[in-house]
């Protein structure tokens, strides 16, 4: 199970990056349907998560993500 | 020691023979580079990659592989690709690129229906398959997994063998590579197509030698030049031009783990890239890159910068010169690396005003029209001057036709010559209707000026208005580009909602740009509505939120965008009207 703060930060850093309101964010929302986002854009959002948490996610990982959670626990695997 | 690129091609016997001759013709130049981020991982020259192709055609003969039998690749674009490729032609087999960016589902269906002996797959893409219903259930065939960690347990199922692919090779193997006529086939490469059920086209040495011949006359590439792969190279596009094109000429080939942005920028300068292919899509979003670049500079700056790009422009003498370009457009060539010599634009239809941008300063992007059918390259823009409204005049040896002209000179488009494809496996009435007296029928739309061609769009999607006028989609579209939407389609509104009543009038489906506002981008439209011809003018819009469905090489999926539509949006009420009352949308009374 993901940390709840560490998920918060996830969300956090989604709403800033593509202008919504954190309080629209659930970690169970379809982050490409919720963020009205391609498949570029997530790559977009990956970089820059990469940066804050200081990890490396390949590319190929973004295929298995669907929700925040996903997303999370991505990067909370490898802090 | 290097030879000339055309050296022999014409008698190379089959694509083996062509790796067979590049290994030794250019043995200690450059071949393959890999590269992580900011880690280069790998650097191969023409030498070890035959090495490794000839080992891994070694493992491949004491499997049981034997000469015509078929090898599937599934596997994003990297050295260990074109490895497994060429070690498939040294054996005389016939190579099954597959779509690494497809559902695991549907590219379990396409292994089912190529049957391949042999399947070389990419760890994490063998895993998501093992995830999927129907792998148990999958045909014999051999499985070889690249990249998994040695003694990892492999996903398996009651037919298939799986090994790791790096186990798979014979080092003593030197056997000199199967000979294959010009007549023998040597891919199936199904073609991403835009609806219906996916197509494996039939393609043979001689087609890939012929496309070979007549782009390395109008693009002599040599060693020393740089081709950086972004498109996947299942894709017939860099399957020509980025696998099977440098060992043609001895030009070295740019692999990247990461495709973002900002790595791809980095690559094109730390390995001084010479050339890419791009689809529209990528070349927009350079355009949006370039454009920030020369509007943050400080004023004066910019302003010197429009003259000297005035002046770039007169110098160049009606066609985009990088060497005066670059020493006068410093900012922004050296963003793109300081060395591209060409960009090649195919998969879809470019906007026109991106491509002059671009010739502006200096920067040689060529546009062109391919299929898959037809090896890859079709038409291709020369530049000499550039037409940006056109996709470029037939390759040297292919014959183009516009079948049945209408009164404006539009018709299909038929292409004949060495490249055209054999048929579809499996699909004798589809290759029926494809290959027509010797001419390959794209379905699409276009009319020829003076030898260019110009494109109008697919023939299934034209629209028939009311007033016996034909309404080219991909035209309005293109007219559209630069409101303030991320992307956007137009349909007729009867094409979306048969069932509804509603009419032929056109509908755009618009997703607004991220920090776009509804009612901007809603008065620019009917701002450019008004300067639309009458009967390309659009009723109404219908604002969408998610991504469009689009197929590998970006290509937009009509059909699977307006199922989605009619799901998600089932009354046409959700269209917004414009410029009402002149313009009465398509809504309720549909």
């Amino acid at each position: 199970m993901t940390d709840p703060s560490f998920l918060a930060q996830v969300l956090a850093l989604a709403a800033a990056r593509f202008p919504i309101p954190r309080a629209e964010l659930a970690p169970d929302d379809d982050i490409f349907e919720r963020l009205g986002i391609d498949s570029l854009q997530a790559l977009e959002l990956l970089s820059r998560l990469e940066e804050r948490f200081g990890v490396e996610i390949p590319d190929f990982e973004l295929r298995s993500v669907r929700n925040f959670h996903d997303l999370a626990r991505l990067i909370e695997v490898r802090r | 020691m290097t030879s000339r690129p055309l050296d022999g091609l014409e008698t190379r016997a089959g694509l083996g023979d062509l790796l067979d001759h590049a290994g030794r013709a250019w043995a200690g130049e450059v071949c393959l580079i890999e590269s992580d981020r900011e880690r280069e991982t790998e650097r191969l020259t023409y030498a070890e990659v035959r090495r490794r192709a000839l080992a891994l055609a070694g493992g491949l003969e004491a499997a049981g592989f034997a000469p015509g039998e078929r090898a599937a690749v599934l596997a994003s674009n990297q050295s260990k690709w074109h490895v497994s490729a060429f070690a498939v032609f040294l054996r005389g087999g016939v190579l099954v690129p597959l779509d690494f960016l497809a559902t695991p589902a549907e590219q379990l269906a396409l292994l089912e229906h190529a049957r391949p002996a042999v399947l070389f797959v990419e760890a994490h893409l063998w895993r998501a398959l093992a995830a999927t219903d129907g792998f148990q259930s999958q045909s014999r065939r051999r499985v070889l997994v690249l990249g998994a960690p040695p003694g990892e347990e492999l996903p398996a199922a009651p037919a298939v063998t799986v090994s790791r692919w790096e186990d798979c090779r014979d080092e003593r193997f030197d056997a000199p590579p199967r000979r294959r006529r010009p007549d023998d086939l040597a891919s199936i490469v199904y073609s991403s197509g835009t609806g219906g059920r996916p197509k494996g086209c039939q393609l043979t040495h001689g087609n890939y030698l012929a496309q070979l011949g007549s782009l390395v006359e109008l693009h002599p590439l040599a060693p020393g030049h740089r081709y950086l792969s972004i498109l996947p190279t299942n894709h017939a596009i860099d399957f020509m031009v980025g696998f099977i094109g440098p060992y043609a000429c001895g030009a070295a080939v740019v692999h990247l783990r990461t495709l973002r942005p900002e790595w791809v920028r980095d690559a094109l300068r730390r390995y001084r890239v010479t050339h890419v292919s791009l689809v529209p899509a990528h070349l927009a979003g350079l355009e949006g890159v370039v454009r920030r670049r020369i509007e943050d500079l400080p004023a004066a700056r910019r302003a010197l910068f429009r003259g000297l790009e005035a002046l770039t422009v007169l110098l160049s003498r009606g066609r985009p010169r990088p060497r005066i370009a670059r020493r006068l457009l410093r900012p922004v060539h050296r963003g793109l690396g300081g060395r591209l010599e060409a960009v090649f634009v195919g998969g879809a239809p470019c906007d026109p005003s991106t491509l002059r941008f671009f010739h502006r300063l200096g920067i040689p992007v060529a546009n062109g029209y391919g299929l898959t059918e037809a090896c890859t390259a079709v038409t291709l823009d020369r530049l000499d001057p550039p037409r940006p409204e056109t996709v470029g005049r037939p390759l040297p040896g292919v014959e183009l036709r516009i079948v049945e002209p209408d009164r404006d000179g539009v018709g299909e488009v038929a292409v004949r010559g060495a490249t055209v494809m054999r048929g579809y496996l499996d699909e004798p009435a589809l290759t029926a209707e494809a290959l027509v007296d010797g001419w390959l029928m794209t379905g699409d739309l276009g009319r020829l000026d003076d030898g260019h061609l110009e494109l109008r769009g697919r023939r299934k999607n034209m629209i028939v208005t009311a007033g016996g006028k034909n309404v080219y989609p991909e035209d309005v579209e293109i007219a559209l580009e630069g409101i303030g939407t991320i992307e956007h389609c137009v349909f007729a509104a009867h094409f979306l909602w048969p069932s509804r009543g509603a009419d032929e009038r056109l509908v755009l489906v618009a997703r607004p740009a991220e920090d776009g506002d509804e009612d901007i981008l809603l008065a620019a439209l009917t701002e450019t509505n008004r300067r639309l011809p009458p009967h390309q003018r659009l009723a109404g819009v219908l604002p969408w939120t998610t991504a469009f469905p689009r197929t590998a090489s970006m290509k937009l999926r009509r059909a699977a965008l307006a199922e989605e539509i009619r799901r998600r949006r089932p009354d046409p009420a959700a269209v917004v009207g414009l410029d009402r009352p002149a313009h009465r949308a398509p809504t309720t009374d549909c």
